[in-house]
């Protein structure tokens, strides 16, 4: 792997505008961060990513796909992967990611840089596999086993997934974390304009040896398989140098404690909100995230035309959720509303940090329009 | 120092781990010794290799005990994480190590994948008929008949021929040994270990607290007699009819 920390590099692909598919500027993105291990199994809305990834890898060097026999496969591959030095990805679909995530525990638990992607379809199970939703929000944040925190991003555009997913990258590398792209069938199939700048920042993990590669610090390096580190990676309790201790409480105690810290104490650095129309403190607040955020952008808009004083805040962050600017924004909206593709999911987030927020909700496998959020707030305020 | 001796090995080991985690009897330390007896012998350094192991008294063979890369993954997956990184990194010799129920149960699809890739692993099956670490359960290779915590009654079901499976499947080294024939299965692993694609070899393994003492097999020299007396080489089964096989298990190397 190229060198350590920060680094600017150019864009693989060349800088100009682009009209790309939200799956494909997924891959893009990967790509431009630096992932050089893929491995997936098909599902729709998801195929796309893995399709981009498997012809774009065959034109570059250095890069390996594999479609592997389930999703199961495909996440302990990109593990295997990463430990090997790779920067490593798979892409899925609810179904798929439910078969993840038992791996997905492990990766947390051997604090394994890896991005996740999950393109939001219809549930519960194999639900409308062409349909849109926003059903897995707790999937991402709770459907591991024990205790954790976990970055979960949500782009809102194609040009956003392109974006996001170099972040992916980076928030992994740094802090030594899979990262969770919570993407939904409208983004991943949409089509519209991306623009590739020359260049980008990434950042590449620390490797130093010598150093407890699990304690230590809040983030340990992590050097790979084959550079004679002699390497002891377990899904169990360990201690900082990897023997396994699967009775010892304060083992256990201190390791479930730095998993946490080493997110919750630098949340500040990770969690991302935009506001838009928020000037003037908004008496109502639209709080959105993903395809929804965008019927919440043209609704708000529309709405500050017909005179209600309306702003809407899109979360790009879900986990950790953006806490502080919510409750900003939200302290003088007399209203805030959430439209959210499922049944108020991270509504009750939400409501955790402002009681008074209230949902605006639909599981029919069809986006939210614009329309059908003003006439929630009309419903609300009159 | 000559490869392949108990103080030649040692170095391959990690001292502070002693003692093992295995029980009086268990066959899974013979095991351990035989693979580092074919590493040493090979003249190979443990740095070339990642071994990667499931959750199970045979997944505990490599780690923490081996000095060199490990990777103590969830159960049944071993395959599919050691497929990852042997793709990223083909310089590395991977070798993974599992129980019966590990690779041929919960990790049998990753199994028969690995197989058909014929992509270059060495994957050791540390077959003790039963799932040791859990207290005692049927495993697909539990003989038909046998009692196991649960099959009270004795084993309803048949077994896999975990050779045949995945000889069918495309491993292109194919071999079946117990830990009772060492020095045939110190050959065979050095074999497994040279050769190019996916090479399996199947070692039965005594379990004499889990699995002997329900079968009548509960001292440890009992299960090295039951492999002694039960295992025929492939050329002598080539003369014995089906009835006289009835109860034995054929070891060699079936793919080569
Ligand atoms: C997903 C999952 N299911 C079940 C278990 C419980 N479990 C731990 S070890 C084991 C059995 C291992 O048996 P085997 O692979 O034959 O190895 P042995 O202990 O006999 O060497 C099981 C079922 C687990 N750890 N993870
Ligand atoms: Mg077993």
């Amino acid at each position: 792997m190229s060198a350590q920390g920060w680094q600017t590099v150019s864009s693989v692909l060349p800088p100009g505008r682009y009209f790309l598919q939200g799956d494909e500027a997924c891959a893009e993105g990967a790509i431009a961060a630096g992932c050089n291990f893929y491995a997936g199994y098909p599902i729709t809305p998801a195929s796309e990513v893995m399709e981009r990834i498997a012809r774009r890898f065959q034109e570059l060097e250095g890069r390996v796909f594999v479609q592997m026999e389930d999703e199961i496969g495909s996440i302990a591959a990109v593990i295997g992967a990463s430990w090997a030095g790779a920067k490593a990805m798979t892409a899925t679909s609810g179904p798929g990611f439910s078969l993840m995530l038992e791996n997905l525990g492990y990766a947390i638990m051997t604090e394994t840089p890896l991005v996740l992607v999950d393109i939001q379809r219809a549930g519960p199970s194999t639900g409308q596999a062409t349909r849109p939703a926003q059903g897995d929000v707790f999937q991402a944040r709770w459907g591991a086993s024990g205790d954790y925190e976990v970055i979960v991003l949500a782009p809102w555009s194609v040009a956003d997934m392109y974006w996001q997913t170099i972040r992916a990258f980076n928030l992994a590398e740094q802090f030594r974390v899979p990262v969770i792209i919570l993407g939904d069938e409208g983004i991943g199939h949409l089509r519209e304009r991306v623009d590739i700048l020359p260049e980008v920042r990434v950042y590449n993990r620390l490797k130093e040896q010598g150093k407890p590669p699990f304690g230590g610090q809040l983030v340990p390096p992590m050097p790979a398989f084959g550079e004679g580190a002699k390497l002891l990676v377990t899904g169990s309790t360990h201690d900082p140098w990897g023997y396994r201790r699967t009775a010892d409480s304060r083992v256990q105690a201190e390791l479930v404690d730095r998993l946490s810290r080493k997110i919750t104490e630098r949340r500040e650095e990770i969690v991302q909100a935009e506001a838009f129309f928020c000037d003037d403190d908004p008496e109502l607040l639209l709080v959105a995230y993903g395809f929804t955020a965008r019927s919440a952008y043209r609704a708000a808009r529309e709405l500050r035309m017909q005179g209600v004083r309306a702003g809407l805040l899109r979360l790009a962050t879900l986990w950790p959720i953006p806490e502080k600017t919510i409750r900003e924004k939200a302290a003088c909206a007399r209203h805030v509303l959430v439209p959210e593709m499922n049944r108020g999911q991270l509504l009750r987030e939400i409501q955790r940090i402002v009681p008074h927020a209230k949902g605006y909700n639909k599981t029919n496998g069809e986006v939210i329009t614009p329309g059908e959020i003003i006439g929630a707030v009309r419903e609300k305020i009159g | 120092m000559n490869p392949g001796t108990t103080t030649s090995i040692k170095r391959m080991i990690r001292q502070e781990v002693f003692p093992t985690p295995f029980c009086p009897g268990c066959g899974h330390g013979i095991l351990l010794g035989a693979i580092l007896r074919a590493i040493d012998e090979l003249g190979w350094s443990m740095d070339e290799f990642l071994f990667v192991s499931g959750i199970g008294c045979g997944g505990w063979i490599p780690s923490p005990h081996f000095a060199a890369d490990t990777l103590h993954v969830t159960h049944g997956r071993a395959i599919a994480f050691a497929t990852g990184a042997k793709l990223f990194n083909p310089e590395l010799k991977v070798v993974v190590i599992g129980g019966d129920g590990d690779l041929a149960s919960i990790g049998g699809n990753h199994l028969i994948h690995g197989a058909r890739r014929n992509i270059d692993l060495t994957v050791i099956c540390a077959n003790n008929m039963i799932y040791g670490m859990t207290g005692g359960q049927v495993t697909p290779t539990t003989p038909h008949g046998a009692y196991t915590m649960t099959t009270p009654q004795g084993n309803p079901e048949r077994p896999f021929d975990l050779c045949q499976l995945v000889a069918a499947a495309g491993a292109s080294y194919v071999a079946r040994y117990s830990v009772y024939h060492v020095r045939q299965l110190i050959r065979s692993l050095k074999r497994a270990l040279q050769h190019p694609g996916f090479s399996f070899v199947e070692v039965l393994s005594s379990c004499p607290v889990q699995y002997g003492r329900r079968n009548e097999l509960r001292s440890p020299v009992a299960m090295l007699n039951y492999f002694r007396e039960h295992c025929v080489p492939i050329s002598r089964a080539h003369t014995m009819d089906s009835a006289e096989l009835a109860d034995k298990i054929v070891i060699g190397e079936f793919v080569r």
